[in-house]
């Protein structure tokens, strides 16, 4: 059967991608090998740019496609936009920061676009063995990209480690995949919910869902599941941390809201308060202690993982359900707009081989960039929650859907933990602006790409942080759409 | 045009016009003299606009006045609600008013980032506006933080040699106690769907709000902590000295002037505002509290060394005062209150301006270092002396009014309470006479000390200012207490209709 036209439509962002994907492998052996991969990368932005206007026509084109395996709606459009433009902003940032680092490699450009067709994908599947590989397309992209500092043993190591781990996470996503369709007896998340609802719920399905939480655990960063994530992202290179902090984990979080939620899944309350409070308290706590900036924002990203997931448990008795995934959806959408932005300052400032990633190497960093350290300023005041940023308002959304569902403890549990995380943030403000500058680090220009890249994700912290109406309506609305 | 046209827009305006002088810094060359002037001539104009507020206001008229309430979020739903009653309204002025100074008090003291300097003191301007006239609970929750990191800042960049250890612990103690107060805002929104101050009000006491039975106790305590710390009252008052010493001399103004007075306003507006009867039956040990504080922190400035650590310890025991006053329920001890905030905001910041003058000379804050200065600066001592009085409360200069009625108050509520404090009045006679005794009495017993210069024009500028405010709030306290009452009455109905209907029982 030929799928009808429309059905394409429905996954025009992936095609899109997918197409530039392979554009750039072609394109990228006939360049001469000596020279700056900067052609490359522009194709590669131009691909994720329209990659990002593609999901408008997607977004026309609601309903399922390809025999009910693609489900297109708000929830999906949301993640699919979150994320393309993700990869598009990250493109951009490399451009320069491969030229610092001397890394001559197109295929860096097509792996992220690779990877993205991934992330976004696992929005819109419903079906659990194309979310399992969507999964798998999303990770070795990711895989591959965290080894691009050859000459770092750091980086060899990020990607072994990201890859023997993520490898072990995926095979327990598939093992509770399997698991769910001998519960069920079936691999779709709308049918999987039906069964669920109106009949016992089998024991298998219990295990199903514990085993598909501890895959995607994994992918979100979230403790105990976490231990990976330190060392990951101080060897990977900074913009692919940016990707990879941020995408993936979207994605994730797309499909663990549409598992626990539209299908119904079955005893997670628990596993997940539990995740969200060890997440929470194990990231700041780590966090307080690091003295890399790369680590310190690895710990973070493990308690903003914990944040995020205390959305999940918000279930009021009411059904409105609604309220928790818009939080999360808004949370994860302005996460990924403040940390894109603080490791893409952290890349520029890093210089080749990343040498300058220290909180020492911060220190006078307002007095010899002033502008950088603003900015950089803006996206730590997000990741701590200040109001007018994007940060703020994510908190206040996962915390007001928490204290609706009378999570009294939890939010408690939240706000203390926020309040901690105010210390390590701060200290990296104090260090830029309170320390003398340390002798020979130097002062560098702002290439024009990365500070294009840098004012779209400052302007869009600050858009959520002032006028969060709109997106949040959006995710309002969305959330009911994916439930249905 | 009637300039009466004004008063919907008039808070939007003040309160913004700081933060667009900063926005134009920011492209300014940096041209320190320039970058001075433009300052000064947006805190002078931003001061001389919020005269209209004081010009227009109505006397005795119920509820807030110049209101504007736009809806600004819709999803939660956050209002662009702004408004003044008698209290607010003299706090803004306030504000304005010392901003000014500030300026022209860091016009030689502050030679490095200077641009950095000025932006971050205006938009600090206009946090501390937005928090007096913000009645939207999240507005108000919005410009609260706002005050803080331009403070950690201006603490942490120009202070002295601990000022990064000054301004972390500043941060941190103000924000840890400060989500506490973000938790119970939430709270309010997801029990009752709004965060109107007066929505919520009138809901509270229809006692329509689900579940507040049971949870307003720690609401309120959630409320206090975070005020008690920027008070700050005793035992989490430890912040402050080290904040002050370090500051630079413009942030120990504004800090002693206004930040303290958030504190305060935030107990006076929404402790008792929102919870008659938890401030009731809390207000035995608050009182103790701030009781200790008052003579705790008089003891304690006693046998300080440093000049600046003095005043910094003056505050706490002043600051009790208005503590006191707001939690003994009394028409005169709120309005002393009140008034006592006005007054230190003035005499205090007169102080620091003073000290700060010092140390640009002497580099130094320490006592022992000084001494006979009389005989080199004495139009500085003058200024000096002046001050001290009215720190002090000599009738006929603003310090007496505020600590007077507080006492009396006080004594009207209990007569211990009253007794306790008054010690606290003599002690504060005690630690800055003798401290204006060791400082410009006797003989100069350091060389460097006798060819100190006397203040020049523009240090005189800006300290006129501050010492005739203090002359014509001792003797003509009716122009400001005559707003002060009105708000005041409202402010303790409830309280007081609680009391009698415990006693009606």
């Amino acid at each position: 059967m030929i799928p009808p036209g429309a059905d394409y439509l429905r996954i025009l962002p992936e095609l899109v991608l997918t197409f530039f994907g392979i554009l750039v492998m072609l394109a990228d052996p006939l360049m001469d090998p000596h020279k700056d991969r900067k052609p490359i990368g522009i194709l590669a932005f131009v691909g994720a740019v329209l990659a990002v206007s593609a999901t408008f026509i997607q977004a026309q084109h609601p309903g399922l496609a390809f025999s009910g395996m693609v489900r297109v709606d708000g929830f999906a459009v949301f993640f699919h936009f979150v994320v393309t433009v993700i990869a598009a902003v990250v493109i951009l940032a490399s451009i320069s920061y491969m030229k610092t680092q001397q890394i001559r490699a197109g295929e860096y450009y097509g792996l992220i676009l690779f990877g993205t067709v991934g992330m976004a994908l696992l929005s819109s599947a419903i079906e659990l063995v194309l979310v399992f590989i969507a999964l798998e397309i999303s990770s070795i992209s990711t895989y591959v990209l965290a080894g691009f500092r050859r000459r770092a043993a750091t980086s060899i190591e990020s990607s072994l480690k990201y890859f023997l781990l993520g490898s072990f996470a995926t095979a327990f996503f598939l093992y509770g995949v399997a698991l769910m369709f001998g519960a069920t007896g079936s691999t779709d998340i709308y049918k999987i919910g039906e069964v669920l609802r109106n009949g016992n719920v089998p024991t298998l399905a219990f295990v199903g869902v514990a085993l598909m939480i501890v895959g995607l655990g994994f992918k979100v960063a979230s403790a105990p599941f976490h231990v990976w994530t330190p060392d990951v992202y101080e060897g990977a290179p900074s913009p692919v941390v940016a990707l990879m902090s941020t995408g993936p984990k979207a994605g994730a979080f797309a499909v663990m809201l549409r598992i626990l939620f539209a299908a119904s899944a079955p005893g997670w309350f628990w596993l997940i308060w539990v995740l969200a409070v060890l997440s929470m308290i194990i990231g700041n706590i780590g966090a307080l202690v690091q003295n890399n900036v790369k680590r310190l924002l690895a710990y973070s990203s493990i308690a903003h993982a914990g944040y995020l997931l205390v959305a999940f448990v918000a279930l009021p008795k009411t059904g409105e359900y609604n309220y928790g995934i818009s939080a999360a959806m808004f949370y994860a959408a302005s996460y990924a707009a403040m940390n894109v932005g603080a490791f893409i300052v952290i890349s520029h400032f890093g210089s080749l081989n990343e040498r300058y990633t220290t909180l020492d190497d911060y220190a006078g960093l307002g007095h010899r960039q002033p502008i950088l350290a603003a900015i950089l300023t803006v996206f730590l005041l997000s990741l701590i929650g200040i109001p007018i940023t994007g940060g703020f308002f994510a908190k206040f959304y996962v915390f007001s859907a928490a204290l609706k569902a009378n999570l009294v403890g939890l939010v408690i549990i939240g706000v203390i933990n926020s309040a901690i995380a105010a210390y390590y943030y701060l200290r990296i403000i104090v260090y830029m602006y309170m320390r003398e500058p340390r002798e020979g680090v130097p002062v560098t220009r702002i290439p024009a790409g990365l500070g294009f890249s840098l004012a779209v994700a400052l302007i869009v912290t600050i858009y959520l942080g002032v006028v969060p109406g709109r997106v949040l309506d959006f995710a309002l609305r969305s959330a009911q759409e994916m439930l249905r | 045009m009637n300039s009466s046209a004004l008063n919907p827009y008039i808070l939007t305006i003040v309160t913004f016009i700081p933060l667009a002088g900063a926005v134009l810094l920011m492209f300014f060359p940096r041209r320190d003299r320039d970058i001075r002037w433009f300052a000064l001539a947006v805190s002078l104009l931003t001061f001389v606009l919020s005269l209209h507020l004081p010009a227009h206001f109505v006397n005795g008229q119920q509820g807030f006045q110049f209101e504007i309430n736009l809806q600004w979020i819709s999803t939660p739903n956050i209002h662009y609600h702004l408004g003044v009653d008698g209290v607010s309204m003299w706090l803004v002025v306030l504000t304005t008013f010392l901003t000014p100074l500030c300026v022209m008090i860091s016009w030689k003291s502050i030679h490095d980032r200077v641009k950095e300097f000025f932006i971050l003191l205006l938009v600090l301007q206009t946090a501390m506006i937005g928090v007096f006239v913000a009645l939207d609970l999240f507005l108000f929750y919005f410009f609260w933080e706002g005050t803080l990191i331009p403070m950690a800042l201006l603490i942490g960049m120009y202070g002295h040699e601990r000022r990064i250890y000054a301004a972390v612990k500043f941060f941190l103690y103000t924000m840890v106690a400060s989500v506490f107060m973000l938790a119970a805002i939430i709270w309010f929104y997801a029990k009752a769907g709004t965060f109107d101050f007066v929505a919520l009000q009138t809901a509270i006491q229809a006692g329509q709000v689900p579940g507040f039975a049971t949870a307003a106790p720690w609401l309120f305590l959630a409320f206090f902590v975070a005020f008690a710390v920027k008070v700050p009252l005793f035992p989490v008052h430890t912040w402050l000295p080290d904040a002050h010493v370090e500051a630079p001399t413009a942030g120990s103004v504004l800090l002693a002037g206004v930040l303290l007075k958030m504190g305060t306003y935030g107990l006076l507006r929404f402790n008792l505002g929102l919870f008659p009867e938890q401030a009731r039956s809390n207000a035995p040990w608050i009182i103790a509290l701030a009781i200790i504080g008052i003579i705790y922190g008089a003891l304690v400035a006693m046998i300080q060394p440093n000049l600046k650590k003095l005043v910094a310890y003056s505050s706490v025991s002043h600051l009790g005062f208005v503590v006191l006053g707001i939690f003994s329920f009394t028409q005169m001890g709120l309005t002393g209150a009140v008034y006592v905030m006005l007054a230190h905001g003035i005499s205090t910041g007169g102080l620091f301006m003073l000290c700060g003058i010092l140390y640009e000379r002497r580099h130094t804050y320490e006592i022992s270092q000084l001494g006979g200065l009389a005989t080199p600066m004495p139009v500085y001592a003058t200024f000096f002396l002046f001050t001290v009085l009215a720190s002090v409360g000599l009738p006929l200069l603003n310090g007496f009014i505020g600590e007077f009625l507080v006492l009396a108050g006080a004594f009207q509520a209990k007569a211990v309470y009253g007794v306790l404090a008054a010690t606290g009045v003599i002690w504060s006679a005690g630690y800055l006479l003798w401290m204006y005794q060791r400082v410009f009495y006797g003989k100069v017993k350091h060389d460097v000390n006798l060819t100190l210069p006397d203040l020049t024009a523009r240090e005189q500028a800006a300290l006129w200012p501050a010492a005739v405010a203090a002359l014509v709030m001792g003797v003509a306290p009716l122009l400001w207490i005559k707003a002060i009452d009105p708000a005041v009455r409202a402010a303790i109905q409830p309280v007081v209709q609680m009391t009698t209907q415990v006693m009606g029982r």
